[in-house]
């Protein structure tokens, strides 16, 4: 996985509520086999005005100009500011893969559905959250001044405005640790083989219908 | 202080716990299916990696597959390969799968029970969302990523924090014709979509203990669309009598003994939750949504609400834009909205009591003409048999409904079952979201009773006032 340290990125504003993994990537790009490649089928039903399929040349598609992502104020941007409960709905990592794969390394939000946000880690990207009334602010200062940009530095777990102003954020220790080393977990997991074959050995002995 | 249902099956399955809460959890049973699989045993492949334990894996593809009786394959190539790509990996590695054919073939959270693989105790985990339906077993399930599938594969664990304890509490009794998909809607719009993130959410009352172990699975089934990954109930004697004789579950000695450690399986009477929340079931009526989110959802007696009654703006907003997709007007009343297709199926509502409960209202009566098209998919090939060996599916065909084969179908789409722009869908699912069962297709979750009755009167109905 890519480490995630420092990030100096352009804002989107993604302005609605309990966005789902539906929206966020369709379920006819979840036929594919791979793990890379949905970038240009993030948020297809909104970013498109047809109906999109896989293997579709998206460069010919024509877009949608009211979804904000179309907007040319906001190309490029890696950073995603979001409402609450964005990720709502299925498991499919297919949702961060789109995001990951379009360029979006951080998304902010007040509240994220605990499977989206267990597999944004899982991909490299940091999910931050910020209280109702910092989010509402962000809006209103990423839809005042075009160009506006945030200052992510993870370590320092800080956030710069370009005013000078630092939030700080929350995110558990290991999360972080795996994210800004870039530390794939079964790796990591594997080191404890000891450790998962003794409770093994036990559970078979308490429990051995779990084994049959 | 005692202990909560889902305390102990996380004690049960800790293997470590490091400083800062995260722990590494052991899992017993593994459900593949073909769409969130492929990447993982990629990984696999590419680490020169092996499965764990082989045997805690049970494989069936469901979200691709056709579902007319007269299709020999897959037509289209990408849902085919997906397809074929889990034959194949299951094959190299040796995993059980009921594949295509296979009359055990169905949608994996309908199987997993039929089967027995799904026992109380277990920690139960799949790459889907709604595998909180297995926690009806008194087991420990939820859905995870590609990652936690391939993490699941190598290492038989999981990384994962302790949720917050919360339970749902539903008292009284139901009045006649309300069914579980009724409860579950009703919490859902009580508590919201968000209302039981970052909680395991313990169903009880006597409301729940009085449910059968397939509405149970309903409940818990949509846990998900409350916020939470897990939804359980304890194993009480309804558990044991559904579990007892089927093909993975212990027998004999092991069965007793089995039996002894699960009815331990509940919480403590002194067990504190962080947030419960209390539900009477007298107060629930047959429920409908009307927008694009599973809590937006009202009773039949009720109407399509006005977003110039919401105070937060985001939620006005969010209603606006939910109505516009649905092409809905604020006050219309629920009973005169008016579905142009019927699905009845899902891992929600495709058991053989939910085709019972659709099969009671639609006998004797017709499809009205406004119904386009009005399907029935049963959750597995056993389902389907059993319907047919009861004359279900005459009772379905003479009425003017499609009989098909078992798979996840129009409640995602992937397959070639789907919505078109416009058309309206009363459906036995657990998801309304935008495109969710077709792009621009417009979604009301009902309980099967009520899809069976909107069939027949052609609009949102009770079953006694057809
Ligand atoms: S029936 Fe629907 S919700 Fe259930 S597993 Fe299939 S696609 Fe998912």
């Amino acid at each position: 996985m890519e480490p995630l340290t420092v990030l100096d990125g352009l804002v989107v504003p993604l302005d609605r509520a309990n966005v789902d993994t539906d929206a966020i990537i369709p379920k006819q790009f979840l036929k594919s086999i791979k793990r890379s490649g949905f970038g240009p089928n993030l948020f297809d039903e909104w970013r498109y005005l047809d109906h999109g399929e896989p293997g579709m040349d998206n460069d010919s598609r024509p877009l949608n100009p009211d979804f904000v992502l179309n907007q040319a104020r906001y190309q490029g941007a890696s950073i995603l500011l979001a409402r609450e409960n964005f990720g709502c709905g299925s498991s499919r990592e297919h949702a961060p893969w789109a995001l990951m794969d379009y360029g979006i390394r951080c998304i902010i939000a007040p509240s994220f559905a605990d499977i989206f946000y267990n597999n944004c880690f899982k991909n490299a990207i940091l999910p931050v959250v910020f209280n109702d009334k910092i989010v509402d602010d962000l809006f209103f200062r990423v839809f005042e001044h075009p160009g506006y940009r945030l200052q992510v530095d993870l370590p320092a777990q800080t956030i710069a405005l370009p005013d000078g102003q630092q939030l700080t954020f929350d995110v558990e220790p290991f999360r972080k640790h795996c994210l800004v080393n870039g530390l794939d977990d079964i790796g990591l997991t594997l080191e404890k083989a000891e450790a998962i074959k003794q409770y093994e050995q036990r559970r078979k002995a308490e429990a051995p219908w779990l084994f049959s | 202080m005692g202990k909560t249902l889902y305390d102990k099956l996380w004690e049960q399955h800790v293997i470590s716990t490091e400083d800062d809460g995260t722990s590494l959890i052991y899992i017993d049973r593994h459900l593949v299916h073909e769409v969130t699989s492929p990447q993982a045993f990629e990984g696999l492949h590419l680490a020169g990696r092996k499965p764990w334990r082989i045997g805690s894996m049970v494989a069936v593809p469901d979200h691709n597959i056709p579902t007319t009786t007269d299709s020999a394959g897959i037509d289209d190539p990408v849902s085919r390969l997906q397809v074929e790509t889990l034959d194949q990996n299951c094959n190299h590695f040796g995993i059980t799968e009921f594949g295509m054919g296979d009359p055990r073939q169905g949608i994996v959270h309908v199987i997993g029970p039929e089967q027995g693989a799904t026992l109380p105790g277990m920690t139960i985990v799949c790459g889907d969302s709604h595998t909180s339906t297995h926690g009806a077993f008194g087991a420990l399930a939820f859905g995870i990523g590609t990652s936690e599938v391939e993490h699941v594969m190598a290492t038989q664990c999981l990384i994962q924090r302790k949720s917050k304890n919360m339970r749902v509490l539903v008292n009284g009794a139901l009045k006649p014709g309300v069914g579980a998909k009724d409860v579950v809607l009703a919490v859902i719009g009580k508590i919201g979509t968000a209302g039981g993130t970052g909680h395991a959410i313990e169903f009880a009352g006597p409301v729940i203990e009085a449910m059968s172990m397939e509405a149970r699975m309903t409940v818990c089934n949509m846990a998900i669309e409350a916020g939470a990954r897990s939804g359980m109930i304890a194993v009480d004697q309804v558990t044991l009598d559904y579990l007892e004789g089927r093909p993975y579950a212990p027998t004999g000695e092991l069965w007793e003994k089995a039996a002894d450690a699960w009815r331990e399986l509940k919480s403590d009477d002194d067990a504190v939750f962080d947030l419960e929340v209390v539900l009477d079931g007298a107060d629930i009526l047959p429920q409908v949504t009307w927008g694009t989110s599973p809590q937006m959802v009202t009773d039949i007696d009720g109407t399509v609400p006005d977003p110039a009654a919401s105070e937060d703006p985001v939620a006005r907003e969010g209603i606006g834009r939910a109505l516009a997709y649905m092409g809905l007007e604020a006050g219309t009343r629920i009973r005169d909205i008016r579905p142009d297709h019927v699905f009845i199926g899902s891992c929600t509502n495709s058991r053989i009591e939910d085709l019972r409960e659709a099969a009671a209202v639609v006998r004797g009566h017709h499809v009205d003409p406004g119904i386009k098209l009005a399907l029935v998919v049963p959750g597995s090939g056993l389902v389907k048999r059993q319907a047919e060996e009861e004359g279900l599916h005459q009772v379905f065909i003479d009425a003017g409904f499609e009989w098909r084969n078992p798979g996840c179908s129009m409640c995602l789409a992937m397959n070639a079952d789907r919505l078109e722009p416009g058309d309206r869908c009363a459906s036995t699912s657990n998801r309304n979201f935008e495109g969710r069962q077709g792009q621009g297709g417009r979604t009301h979750l009902v309980s099967p009773a009520i899809a069976a009755a909107a069939a027949i009167a052609g609009h949102f109905a009770l079953p006694e006032e057809l």
